[in-house]
């Protein structure tokens, strides 16, 4: 069954963690959770794949998981929060996973939040975002 | 009889809680979020409070996928600090206040907000970054803390007009507690932030001056924002503002705004923070 779509579904570059995706992801969540204990973290690093087969996570899952694709972690149902510890277990500060998931550099993405972050003008809506790309091509 | 003397919110930045963890507070970045502390400290040693009552949320610390309560009130002794991936927090554990915990769990839950009850939960930097905020880094915290967590984390969370009627039924439950104690109303959390997706790194300051604004003159405005709104404006985990409609919802209708602070960022997110007291003789 298709995802249903969702107002919230128009905020651009957004997943937002609600029932659904929650169900859908909770071996995901499950799985980032598990990486609290330093028994866990050593089994996840000496293998990996071999690792999330304890967790209810469908090909798709494990890929994102394996790839570190956060974002597709959270469209297939990972919350932020659990999926930070994963990036914890990895070495990462929260601002190197925020940057990876913004496409940009930590020194960009960084310099970003100095200069008072995102702006909200233009990010509104998937609509607004779009006006807005085409306001300055032309 | 108890009282509530006066509400504070402050945002909860987990980095905010590093920066102390690691004595990094004197350094340029840190000290411009921190300077803005310090007015509240001293205004938190000239009130008193004599209990707390904490709002936060937890961070997938005590609460993982396998259980959300959307309203959990601690009712237990102690509160340790949880290990939240570098070892627990070396923050005194927080200690509660049962029977009062008690009486409010007894008293809100008959006006209809169906709390969960918890007697065993370790508490993160939702709510221990607050307090160090509030009360510098002492080696026990000041006062009891009553808990109280809020499910921010999975969609939907309660609604603004939610968290305000709660407040005000925490405001008849406290008010009818026998023994005299001065209690203070804590929101944590915000302000605007996004830290997931692509669009992370969003700020609205435009839209965080507007809510403090609100929050000392028209709250009742503010618990008519819908969650779309909040995620929109505010970042999708800007939506934790709910959260401080709680404590308004505790205090009076009119209250005198003692104290604001505001600035960005704070790592991924606009750290704001406001003090206000209900007017005596009430």
């Amino acid at each position: 069954m298709p995802r249903k779509q969702q107002d919230y579904d128009d905020i651009p570059g957004t997943f937002v963690f609600d029932a659904e995706r929650s169900r859908q992801g909770y071996g995901i969540n499950m799985f980032c959770m598990s990486l609290m204990k330093d028994e866990n973290r050593k089994a996840f690093r000496a293998n990996e794949a071999e690792y999330l087969k304890r967790f209810p996570l469908t090909p798709e899952q494990t890929r994102a998981i394996l790839a570190r694709d956060y974002n597709r972690m959270l469209e297939l149902g990972g919350n932020i929060y659990f999926a930070a510890k994963l990036g914890a277990t990895d070495g990462h500060s929260f601002q190197h996973l925020a940057a990876l998931m913004t496409g940009m550099t930590q020194e960009a993405y960084a310099a970003m939040m100095l200069a008072g972050g995102r702006k909200v003008e233009g990010n509104r809506s998937r609509s607004e975002k779009t006006k807005t790309r085409k306001t300055k091509r032309g | 009889m108890a009282r509530i003397i006066a509400g504070a919110a402050t945002s909860h930045v987990p980095a905010i809680g590093a920066a102390i963890d690691n004595g990094r507070t004197g350094q340029p970045y840190w000290k411009r979020v921190f300077s803005g502390f310090e007015k509240s400290k001293q205004w938190m040693a000239d009130a008193r409070p004599e209990v707390i009552i904490g709002i936060y949320n937890d961070h997938a610390s005590a609460f993982s996928v396998e259980l959300v309560p959307t309203f959990a009130l601690g009712c237990a002794p102690e509160f340790p600090p949880a290990d939240e991936g570098w070892g627990p927090r070396p923050v005194p554990v927080v200690k509660g206040h049962p029977e009062l915990a008690a009486h409010i769990a007894q008293s809100v839950i008959l006006d209809e907000f169906d709390l969960t009850v918890v007697n065993k939960m370790e508490v993160d930097h939702g709510l221990t970054v607050p307090l160090n905020l509030l009360f510098g880094s002492p080696a026990e915290w000041p006062c009891p803390v009553i808990p109280l967590a809020v499910n921010v984390v999975l969609y939907p969370p309660p609604t603004g007009h939610r968290c305000f009627m709660l407040g005000r039924a925490l405001r008849k439950a406290i008010r009818s507690w026998p023994e005299d104690l001065r209690v203070l109303v804590l929101g944590t959390g915000g302000m605007s932030h996004q830290i997931s997706g692509p669009r992370a790194g969003l700020i609205n300051s435009r839209f965080d001056k507007a809510f403090l604004d609100n929050l000392s003159r028209d709250p009742k405005k503010l618990s008519r924002i819908p969650h779309l709104e909040y995620m929109r404006e505010a970042g999708a985990e800007g939506i934790e503002l709910v959260m401080w409609l709680i404590m308004r919802g505790a205090l009076d209708d009119k209250v005198d705004e003692v104290y604001r602070f505001y600035t960005v960022p704070a790592s991924n997110t606009a750290v704001g923070h406001i003090i206000l007291e209900n007017r005596r003789g009430k």
